[in-house]
């Protein structure tokens, strides 16, 4: 496999039934259906579960700071447009450290593509409650249920202003890797909400049952969004597909514009 | 010949340094910084962003660069503060950057508008764990410019996050420099070893040499995690203790040409002002105004134009047979301990302090000799 560190980056510390080698596993499928040149292509993350992905690929890859993926993306990104930027995190790491970079980014509009793998908890430090648990849902820091609702990523996404919003599950891989395609084709900040099963932890607590188990409860409990015809159809379902697709100037392309500017009120005040 | 500020005049040297990234966020006194380099840097090219916060700043330019890119931002203390796990960020992930601290006083919100030197031992000791760090000290406006370009260098050449502390003082101050046409500019050597060679932090004596970035096929890892010597994270004893190692040397090793030092009458001189940044201004002129009252006397100065690394080794020469240290510093004391240590417990070292947003006036000084 290119796009994959053979050499002796394996075995990965990811826990058995873990759903986040199967989000890896389409974002890999997505760049050799894609043909990125590994070359010109940085994964980005933070910390956590799934910010420990970068370390398994083939690329140029960043592990940087807990809920820093985003800004530390748009650096790579600004300081070399040409390079296909890709940022992997988890709902932790991206939504409650890293909440105020996720909707900055969206709102600046910078083409990052960004993979919010969510497992409903913090799978590393051992299964606290993140913002995406819901409520009423056990976690460690949570024994009598969650007092606090979870956010819906998506709608995080689209009211920010990311131009490209999708969410499916571990359970439907090739809606996936078809999601992340798409996401990486898209100008501008695109969001793919990737939800998976944490069967160690999360599940545990939640008596959700095995891996499997867990799975086919994603497979039952979605819905396309091309299949929701009112809004009762949605209700406690998750709806998979692409949820939001607009156009709207990428950020390096209006900064080639301030450049222009820049250079012509420079002129101006030369004469 | 140009009336410059402080602000305006390091942005002139950052960008003859060849910075061509900033990332920022706005904050008193050091607002202007950014303003500049918002007028300056996309007509040259140049990438400006303006963050959501500090700790959005000193990430992008983190990543930018690793992509290539110098790099700065420009701060005061509460985003400082903000910043410091990035700054050690920087230097596990060994990336070149430099953060201007415009100080002001604190804690807190503090004294926004008025000047400090509060954050000497935030710019030593602000991030966790044992790392390197290297404190640049500018006294006036040329050595803005002077300084920030040499913080560019020093951290190319250490791979390394480089502070400037400016203050309120010179940052807002406005003098008339003449701006060299020329300015000694680091550049990052070319890489040329083959992709299948390379090794992202092999060189432990040269910390200068070639570095890849994002982008040039070389396809490294970087992480804040301690790694080994190819970046990937390790939990081997040993390979950790060579990382820190590798850490601690990038400064131990170039000690010689770190530890920037001005002395001024030292030999013989039974007494010594240590100074460093605006507050030196006062300080000469307090040694001189004291040494026309009392011709008996003999004063000398020492400042220190970094204060990270702190030149313990080279002050031990210098003070040698000096009875007695004064220390004006705008905060309660930070660097008179580290001048204690440097000399025998029989010297007298009297701080000078002020933290009220004033500056030390000479005649302040001149009580405490």
């Amino acid at each position: 496999m290119d796009y994959l560190r053979l050499d002796d980056r394996f075995p990965h510390i990811l826990c058995p039934g873990c759903g986040i080698g199967t989000v890896m596993s389409a974002m890999i499928r997505a760049f050799i259906e894609l043909k990125i040149d590994p070359n010109k292509l940085c994964v980005v993350s933070g910390i956590g579960c799934s910010s420990r992905v970068p370390g398994y690929l083939d690329c140029d890859t960043f592990h940087t700071l807990h809920g820093r993926a985003i800004p530390s993306a748009s650096g790579v990104k600004l300081a070399k447009p040409e390079m296909e930027v890709v940022v992997m995190g988890g709902d932790g790491d991206m939504l409650a450290i890293g909440g105020n970079h996720f909707i900055h980014a969206a709102r600046r509009n910078l083409k990052l593509t960004t993979i919010v793998v969510n497992n409903y908890n913090y799978g590393m430090t051992g299964g606290q409650f993140s913002p995406t648990t819901p409520q009423g849902a056990r976690a460690k820091t949570a024994p009598c249920g969650n007092a606090e609702r979870g956010f819906d990523v998506c709608e995080l996404a689209k009211g920010a202003g990311a131009v490209f919003v999708a969410r499916t599950t571990a359970y439907h891989v090739q809606q996936l890797k078809n999601l992340i395609k798409q996401a990486i084709q898209k100008k501008g900040f695109a969001v793919v909400e990737a939800i998976a099963q944490c069967p160690t932890l999360y599940g545990r607590m939640n008596r959700l049952g095995s891996a499997v188990k867990m799975l086919e409860a994603m497979r039952d409990g979605s819905i396309p969004v091309t299949s929701v015809k009112k809004p009762e159809d949605a209700v406690g379902k998750i709806v998979t597909g692409v949820l939001w697709n607009v156009d709207a100037p990428e950020y390096t392309e209006v900064y080639q514009g301030t450049m222009a500017k820049a250079q012509a009120r420079q002129q101006e005040n030369q004469k | 010949m140009e009336l410059l500020s402080g602000n305006e005049a390091c942005v002139q040297g950052a960008l003859k340094a060849g910075v061509t990234f900033f990332a920022g966020y706005p904050i008193t006194p050091s607002t202007e910084i950014a303003e500049e380099m918002a007028e300056e840097l996309p007509r040259r090219g140049g990438l400006f962003v303006q963050m959501e916060d500090e700790i959005a700043s000193i990430c992008a330019m983190v990543g930018a660069s690793a992509s290539g890119a110098k790099s700065m931002t420009a701060t005061s203390g509460p985003g400082y503060s903000l910043m410091q796990e990035g700054i050690g960020y920087a230097c596990m992930a060994e990336v070149p950057c430099v953060i201007v601290n415009v100080m002001r006083g604190g804690p807190a919100t503090g004294l926004p508008t008025r000047s400090a030197q509060a954050d000497i031992m935030q710019a030593r000791w602000g991030t966790h764990g044992d790392h390197p760090a290297v404190a640049i000290v500018p006294k006036n406006v040329m050595e803005c410019f002077e300084m920030m370009a040499l913080a560019v260098n020093v951290s190319e050449r250490l791979r390394m996050p480089v502070s400037l502390l400016m203050d309120e003082i010179v940052a807002h101050m406005r003098e008339i420099v003449n701006l060299p046409e020329k300015a000694d500019v680091w550049q990052r050597p070319k890489l040329t070893t083959p992709v299948d060679n390379y090794v992202h932090f092999a060189d432990d004596t040269n910390f200068d040499s070639a570095l890849a970035s994002f982008g040039e096929g070389y396809r490294i890892h970087l992480t804040g995690l301690t790694h080994r010597p190819d970046g990937f994270p390790t939990n081997d004893p040993k390979v950790i203790a060579w990382k820190m190692d590798r850490l601690a040397r990038k400064i131990t090793l170039n000690r010689s040409w770190l530890y920037d030092v001005v002395a001024t009458d030292t030999k013989g001189a039974d007494t010594v002002i240590c100074s460093y940044g605006s507050i030196a201004r006062s300080a000469q002129e307090a040694r001189f105004a004291f040494m026309a009252q009392h011709p008996e006397r003999r004063v000398g100065h020492i400042r220190l134009r970094m204060v990270w690394p702190f030149p313990q080794f080279k002050l031990v020469e210098l003070l040698r047979g000096v009875r007695k240290l004064v220390v004006p510093e705008m905060n309660q004391g930070q660097l008179k301990h580290e001048f204690e240590r440097a000399v025998s417990p029989d010297v007298e070292v009297v701080g000078v302090n002020r933290v009220d947003g004033e500056m030390l006036t000479p005649e302040e000084i001149m009580e405490a000799l």
